[in-house]
C-alpha cells in the first residue's frame, strides 16, 4: 500500500510551512523523505538540488535537521552537554567548534544551567528543549519539527511559536508537521493539507484553513474563530479570519471603533 | 452527595523536597462533570493518581490530609479495591492496553475482580456498546488508531461499573476529530449514565461545553473553581496561563472595548450567535 | 537468516480447524513427535516423524510460514550435517562398519546417513514446534497455560510481551531513524566501532521499555490487578471430540513408536542399498 501518491511539492529557502492532516495521512512519511530517511519508490526528492537517493542520511542531515516527536527516542547521554554535542561529533567538527556550538545551542534554548544534568532527570518540557538544542546545534538550514505541540500547555506553545519566528527570522526554513489547528492558525504559515497520502490543499493559512471542504477532506476541524465567523458573512465580516488578531481587527473594523 | 471529598490534601513524591500538592480541598458531587486544568506541572496528574489510590499505594511518598472517593478513604484502601469505584484513563493510549484483543482488554478488570464468566460477558458487551466500539471487538490493539485505543481504554474502565471515571489528558496524542469523539463518548457517559467525570485537559475549546464545573490548579493548589463560563472568562485564568478558548478571549476583548456580548460562549456556535446579536444591536 | 527462523514462530491471524484444537492436546502431539525423534536413530522413522505435521500444516493454511521457519533453521541444519559428517571422518570413535581409513562408498554412505539422522532430528524439532506455534494464537496459548495451573503472572507476562513485540519493533525503528538524523552512521568503522554505534539505539530503547512498564503497571493497578486470588476468565478451554481424537492419536503414535523401538529392528537405508 502506497503511503504517498503523486506528491509534488516545492519549498523555498526561508519559508515556514505547516504540513497538516489527520494521523495516518502521510505527513511524517513526507517529511522523512526530506532528510533521506525514506527514499521515494517513484519520482525524486531534491534537497538544494541534490537527489536524496545519491547521498547518505548523515550528509543530508547536515542540511536538514529533524526533531522527532518524542525526545525520549533520542536522549541517551550522561549529560545534556554530551547530548547536544553528539551530532556535532558525528559530523566531524573539531573539539573547539563542538564546544562553541554547544554553548550557543544551550543558551538559545535556555538550558545552560542544565549542562551537567542527566537528560533523564529533566521534566518533559525540558527534555523537549534538549532534543531541540541537539538538532539546532549544528545550525541546519532546514528544521523539521514533528508534532512539536503534543502535550504542551498554552504557555509552552506560545514560547514555541515565538521561537519558530525567531529562527525563521534567522533565515531558516521551518517545516512543522502537526494537526494542531489553533497553533497553526496563530502562526499563519503556508499550509499544506494532506489526506490519504495526497496533498489536497496548499496555500496561505488564511486561504486553506478557511476552506471548509478542504479542511473536512483532511479530516481536520476549522479554527475556532473561523467557525464563529462562518455564519456571519452577511454581516460584512471577512471570510479569511483564522486567529484572534484577525478576529479582533475584523470586528472592530466593522464597528468602526478604533483599536 | 459528594462522591469525591478532598480536604487539605498535601502530597510529596518520595525523594522530593517540595510537595506537588498543597492543601487541596475539593468536593465533587455525584453525576458532575468536572474539568480540571492548569499549566504543566500544576499538580493535575498528581491529583488524578490520588483519586484511585495510586498515590500513596503505588508511588509511596507522603500523603497528608483526607481524601475519600465513593465513601472510601483512599489511604486505607488498596488500589485494587478502589478500582471498582473509580476508573482512571491515562494519557498514552498504547500503554494501557495489555491483551491481544479488544474484548479481552475490556474484560481484564472484571477478570481481576473474579467476576463470574456470564457476568463478564454481559458487562463487556455493554461497555463496548457504550463506547461505540462493538465492531472492534476482535481486533488487536496494535492495529487500532489512537482514538480507537482510547475508546477501548474507556470501555475497559467502564466495564467495572465505577461511579467515577477520571481521565488524565486522554486526547493528548489524538488529532482533533479523534479528540472530539472521545469528548462525545465521555459526555454521553456523564449525561446518559450519570457517571461522575473528572477530566484533565488542555483542549478547553473542545471540552468546556461538557463541563458543569471547571477547577484551575497552579503550583499544586486550586486557584479557582466554579461555573465554566465564569472561570474561563476570568482574569485569573488568563494570568495562570490556562488555554482559554479563543471564543472566550474574543468575548473578553470586545468587552474591554465596550462591546458586551451578553454572555460567555463555550462553543463557536454560541459565540457566533452572541456576536451576531451584539453586532446587529450595535448597528441599530 | 535467523529472523525467518522466528517468523515461523510468529502467529498470523487465521482461523482453521487446526487453530481451534485445544493447545494442550496439540502440544502433547508435538511432544510425542519430539520424543519419537529422540527415540529413533534410524533415518526412516525420523523421516516419518518429520512428515507427520505436514497434513496439519496444510489444513491450517500455514504452509508458507512453516516452510520459512524450516528455511530459517537451514543454517543450523547444514552445520549439524557437516559437523556430523566431517568429525567422525577425522575422529572415527564409535559405530559399526566404520573403521579408518574411510574410503569405500558404503562407508561414506553410513557417515552420510548418520549425519542426516542428526540433521533430521533438529528439523523434526523445529518443524513440529513451529507447526504448533503457527497454529496456536498467543491468547489460546496463554489460556492453555492458565488452565494448566501456570501462575497467572507468567501467562500475563507472556501475552503482554507478545502484544508489545510490534510496538517495540516500531520504536526501535523510530529511535534508529532519530539517531541517524543526528548523523549516526551505523555501517561506519571497524567491528568495535560498529558495536558502539548501537549504544545510542539501545539506551533509549531500554529506558523507554522501563518507562513503558511503569505506565503499564499503573494501568494494571488501576484495573484491580491482584484484587482476588481467584481470577476468572472470559474464555475457557473445553476439550471437544476432535481434541480427544488427537489425544488418542498421540497416545497411539507414542505406543507404536515404543513398540517399534523395542520389538522391530529398523533397517538403515544404507543396509537397504547395500545388502
Amino acid at each position: 500500500m502506497e503511503a504517498l501518491r503523486g506528491v509534488s511539492l516545492t519549498v523555498r529557502g526561508g519559508e515556514f510551512v505547516a504540513v497538516m492532516g489527520q494521523n495516518g495521512a502521510g505527513k511524517t512519511t513526507l517529511v522523512k523523505l526530506f532528510n533521506g530517511l525514506l527514499k521515494p519508490t517513484r519520482g525524486s526528492v531534491l534537497v538544494d538540488g541534490v537527489d536524496t537517493r545519491e547521498v547518505s542520511v548523515a550528509r543530508l542531515s547536515r542540511r536538514v535537521g529533524f526533531v522527532f516527536q518524542n525526545p525520549d527516542h533520542q536522549l541517551f547521554c550522561e549529560t545534556v552537554e554530551e547530548e547536544v554535542a553528539f551530532a556535532l561529533r558525528n559530523f566531524g567538527l573539531d573539539q573547539e567548534a563542538v564546544r562553541e556550538r554547544v554553548e550557543w545551542a544551550l543558551s538559545l534554548l535556555d538550558l545552560t544551567r542544565y549542562r551537567e544534568a542527566s537528560p533523564f532527570m529533566l521534566s518533559g518540557g525540558e527534555r523537549k528543549r534538549v532534543a531541540l538544542a541537539s538538532v539546532l546545534a549544528w545550525d541546519p538550514e532546514v528544521v523539521i519539527l514533528d508534532e512539536p505541540t503534543i502535550g504542551q500547555d498554552y504557555g509552552q506553545k506560545e514560547k514555541l511559536r515565538r521561537f519558530i519566528r525567531q529562527i525563521g527570522a534567522q533565515g531558516k526554513t521551518v517545516i512543522i508537521v502537526t494537526h494542531d489547528i489553533e497553533f497553526v492558525a496563530d502562526c499563519a504559515p503556508r499550509v499544506v493539507l494532506m489526506a490519504e497520502g495526497r496533498i489536497v490543499g496548499d496555500g496561505g493559512a488564511r486561504e486553506v484553513l478557511t476552506d471548509r471542504a478542504l479542511v473536512e477532506r483532511a479530516s481536520l476541524v476549522l479554527p475556532q474563530v473561523t467557525q464563529i465567523f462562518l455564519g456571519l458573512r452577511d454581516l460584512g465580516l471577512p471570510g479569511d479570519v483564522i486567529n484572534l488578531r484577525d478576529a479582533e481587527r475584523a470586528v472592530l473594523g466593522l464597528l468602526g471603533v478604533g483599536s | 452527595m459528594a462522591v469525591i471529598a478532598a480536604r487539605g490534601l498535601t502530597y510529596t513524591y518520595p525523594g522530593r523536597e517540595e510537595p506537588s500538592l498543597r492543601n487541596v480541598s475539593i468536593t465533587v458531587d455525584k453525576g458532575e462533570f468536572v474539568l480540571l486544568t492548569g499549566p504543566s506541572g500544576c499538580g493535575k496528574t498528581t491529583l488524578c493518581r490520588c483519586l484511585n489510590g495510586l498515590i500513596p499505594h503505588f508511588y509511596g511518598g507522603r500523603l497528608e490530609g483526607d481524601l475519600a472517593v465513593a465513601g472510601l478513604e483512599v489511604a486505607e484502601h488498596p488500589t485494587s479495591g478502589l478500582a471498582r469505584h473509580v476508573g482512571l484513563v491515562f494519557q498514552n493510549p498504547e500503554n494501557q492496553l495489555f491483551a491481544l484483543s479488544v474484548e479481552k482488554d475490556v474484560a481484564f478488570g472484571l477478570e481481576n475482580l473474579g467476576t463470574p464468566r456470564e457476568r463478564i460477558r454481559e458487562r463487556v458487551d455493554w461497555a463496548l456498546k457504550m463506547a461505540g466500539i462493538e465492531d472492534l471487538r476482535e481486533r488487536a490493539p496494535h492495529e487500532l488508531s489512537g482514538g480507537q485505543q482510547q475508546r477501548v481504554a474507556i470501555a475497559s474502565v467502564l466495564a467495572m461499573g465505577p461511579e467515577v471515571v477520571v481521565l488524565d489528558e486522554p486526547t493528548s496524542f489524538l488529532d482533533p476529530l479523534g479528540a472530539q469523539t472521545i469528548f462525545e463518548v465521555i459526555g454521553g457517559l456523564n449525561e446518559r449514565l450519570g457517571v461522575t467525570v473528572v477530566l484533565v485537559e488542555h483542549r478547553l475549546d473542545l471540552a468546556s461545553r461538557y463541563a458543569d464545573r471547571v477547577i484551575v490548579m497552579d503550583g499544586g493548589t486550586v486557584v479557582m473553581e466554579g461555573d465554566p463560563r465564569q472561570v474561563l472568562a476570568s482574569e485569573r485564568a488568563r494570568l495562570v496561563g490556562v488555554g482559554v478558548p479563543k471564543a472566550v478571549r474574543l468575548c473578553r476583548f470586545l468587552k474591554e472595548r465596550g462591546v458586551s456580548l451578553g454572555g460567555v460562549p463555550v462553543t463557536s456556535a454560541e459565540a457566533s450567535k452572541l456576536l451576531e446579536e451584539a453586532l446587529v444591536t450595535d448597528r441599530c | 537468516m535467523s529472523v525467518s527462523l522466528f517468523d515461523g514462530f510468529r502467529f498470523r491471524v487465521v482461523s482453521s480447524p487446526i487453530h481451534r484444537l485445544d493447545p494442550r492436546v496439540k502440544f502433547l502431539f508435538v511432544s510425542v513427535l519430539f520424543v519419537g525423534a529422540v527415540l529413533f536413530s534410524e533415518l526412516i522413522p525420523l523421516l516419518v516423524l518429520f512428515l507427520a505435521p505436514i497434513p496439519l500444516v496444510v489444513l491450517a493454511g500455514v504452509r508458507r510460514e512453516w516452510a520459512r521457519s524450516l528455511r530459517g533453521a537451514a543454517f543450523f541444519a547444514a552445520f549439524i550435517f557437516i559437523f556430523n559428517f566431517i568429525f567422525p571422518y577425522f575422529f572415527p570413535t564409535a559405530g559399526p562398519g566404520i573403521e579408518p581409513p574411510i574410503d569405500t562408498p558404503m562407508e561414506y554412505a553410513v557417515l552420510a546417513e548418520r549425519a542426516l539422522v542428526m540433521t533430521l532430528r533438529l528439523l523434526v524439532l523445529v518443524g513440529s514446534f513451529s507447526a504448533f506455534f503457527l497454529t496456536t494464537s498467543p491468547d489460546h496459548l496463554s489460556l492453555a497455560l492458565e488452565q494448566s495451573r501456570v501462575p497467572y503472572e507468567l501467562c500475563f507476562a507472556f501475552t503482554t510481551a507478545v502484544r508489545f513485540v510490534p510496538v517495540l519493533a516500531e520504536e526501535a525503528q523510530t529511535i534508529t531513524d532519530a539517531q541517524r538524523a543526528r548523523g549516526l552512521e551505523l555501517e561506519k568503522g571497524n567491528f568495535l566501532r560498529r558495536v558502539r554505534n548501537y549504544i545510542p539505539i539501545l539506551i533509549p530503547l531500554i529506558v523507554n521499555a522501563i518507562r513503558r512498564s511503569l505506565e503499564l503497571a499503573e494501568a494494571m493497578e488501576s484495573r484491580a490487578w491482584g484484587a482476588t486470588e481467584n481470577r476468572t476468565n472470559l474464555y475457557v478451554l473445553r476439550m471437544r471430540r476432535v481434541d480427544y481424537t488427537l489425544l488418542l492419536v498421540s497416545a497411539l503414535v507414542l505406543a507404536a513408536a515404543v513398540y517399534v523401538k523395542l520389538a522391530i529392528p529398523v533397517p538403515s537405508v544404507v543396509s537397504l542399498l547395500y545388502p
